[in-house]
């Protein structure tokens, strides 16, 4: 055993002083390498951390959401709906939401208006999101004024600004009274946005909504496993379209990395010549190139990765954040909670070290098969 | 004086390159951990305000609550107003929209 680590550390030796006689070649091959494994690991912590941190904050979403359609849009709820809801076998707990949306000519953007049922705001103050606030540049006890979609003019004081860690899910909210968003969008008393509803038995949800829909015909239930999908659609579409982005740069490392490792130099061939001449064995020369494969595709995959790693959970995916995390006027500033799925990191390896070690071989194997002279020769 | 291998050299270095890459799991569980607080606080305010969207976009009503849209709001301004806010390219299409579907307008070989 001894004897066998020995061997493979000369044939190491020698396979790193061969790497250095092509430095310039072989520096750039491990630097596009690494790049690349840089750029697919980038993309797969990313888009599986926010995959994650959406599932894991919506799970707290309302069960059902009941929604009025009218010409195929969405419509408030008349008063008494909520009522006959509650009296559907099943439903737990019902509650009217009130939200809606204001756009701010100020800095181009939707706000989303909303009188929260269970937070006490009192009348004349607002609650506002973090983003919005660095936005208009407000403080706790600063006054803004937003014009009503009925043109008038309605003042309010900030009393609280939420905190800058739930951006992801509040950058853009305006909380305030029930009294205060009635009056602002000239809502009647009994109205609401649409209805949140509670189920007593999670796996009656799916009966539940086809029971509100056979009873409300005008109505639209959106279950919390459909937002859950949402957004698990879109972060897979998301993950393909920068993959399908990457692809090129994929294949054009591909090509120069089965160039580099399947079509042997005038020189390498030459290398094997002499060693075989000098008395290698077949098998001797086949391991050293396979050390060579070996060495650089496994560099290349441990810089790659940590580096990505430090990018997406350390550097906020600063390089990449325009295409992964979209923009907007709002946009919310958020870290992502380091989720890592072991699968995705063992599949990146497969496919990133494993065929280039394995391209590596077959040239070398046919040349070192055949006859020192001829080989030497060219 | 021992001089260093070039075998070695490689050894540790890809030694302590998987050990870093070993400490990357190791850091996540530590962040994990160190976030967990703002984890449920985030999960309760979205509990708490009976949220049902991450405020990713807020260019359009539509992208603003992309589980809450009217079924509708990709032709809102009129019946061709196709998607021109960016983020609808980064959002996909509904899945119904993809499913192929046979080819209704072929012209028969014999005029009927």
């Amino acid at each position: 055993m001894k004897l066998w680590i020995e061997k493979q550390k000369y044939l190491i030796d020698f396979t790193l002083s061969s790497l250095a006689r092509r430095k310039a070649k072989n520096v750039g091959l491990l630097l596009v390498y690494t790049l690349i494994v840089f750029l697919l690991a980038s993309v797969m912590l990313f888009t599986h951390a926010l995959r994650h941190e959406a599932a894991h904050v919506l799970d707290g979403a309302p069960e059902v959401v009941l929604q009025r359609m009218v010409a195929g849009r969405h419509d408030l709820i008349p008063p008494g709906t909520l009522e006959r809801v509650g009296r559907i076998r099943g439903v737990q707990k019902k509650e009217g939401r009130l939200w809606g949306y204001y756009y701010d000519p100020v800095v181009k953007a939707n706000y989303t208006f909303m009188a929260p049922s269970n937070e006490s705001i009192s009348s004349g103050t607002l609650v506002v999101g973090a983003g919005l606030a660095r936005a208009r540049g407000l403080a706790v006890g600063n006054a803004i004024s937003f014009r009503s979609y009925s043109g008038k003019l309605f003042g309010f004081t900030i009393a609280r600004i939420l905190a800058q860690e739930s951006e992801l899910v509040s950058a853009d909210l305006v909380l305030m009274s029930e009294d205060d968003f009635r009056g602002f969008f000239e809502i009647a008393p009994g109205y609401f946005t649409d209805i949140a509803l509670s189920v007593v038995n999670p796996q009656e949800v799916r009966n539940v909504a086809t029971k509100l829909s056979l009873q409300f015909p005008d109505s639209r239930p959106i279950l919390r496993d459909e937002i859950l999908r949402t957004y698990e659609s879109i972060f897979n579409w998301r993950e393909g379209i920068v993959l399908a982005l990457a692809s090129l740069s994929i294949l054009a490392f591909a090509i120069f990395a089965w160039e580099k490792a399947s079509g042997l130099s005038a020189e390498e061939k030459r290398e094997i010549g002499i060693l075989k001449a000098i008395g290698w064995e077949t098998g001797d020369v086949i391991k050293m190139k396979f050390w060579e494969g070996a060495l650089v595709s496994l560099a290349a995959f441990l810089i790659g990765y940590v580096a990505a790693y430090l990018h997406v959970f350390h550097f906020s995916s600063s390089l990449f954040a325009p295409v992964l995390k979209g923009w907007a006027v709002l946009y919310p500033r958020f870290e992502l909670n380091p989720v890592i799925d072991g699968f995705q990191v063992a599949t990146l390896f497969f496919f990133t070290v494993f065929p280039y070690a394995a391209a590596t071989l077959v040239p070398i194997w046919r040349a070192a098969i055949t006859d020192p002279d001829s080989v030497m020769r060219g | 004086m021992v001089i260093a291998r070039p075998s070695h050299l490689v050894f540790t270095a890809l030694l302590c390159a998987t050990g870093v890459f070993a400490a990357t799991f190791a850091d996540a569980a530590w962040l994990r951990h160190r976030r967990a607080d703002v984890m449920t606080q985030k999960r309760d305010l979205v509990a708490r305000l009976q949220l049902t969207d991450l405020c990713l976009f807020t260019e359009a009503r539509y992208t603003r609550h992309l589980s809450q849209a009217d079924l509708h709001s990709a032709f809102q301004d009129h019946p061709l107003g196709l998607e021109h806010f960016p983020s609808g390219s980064l959002v996909p299409p509904p899945a119904h929209l993809m499913v192929p579907h046979e080819a209704l307008d072929r012209k028969t070989e014999v005029p009927d």
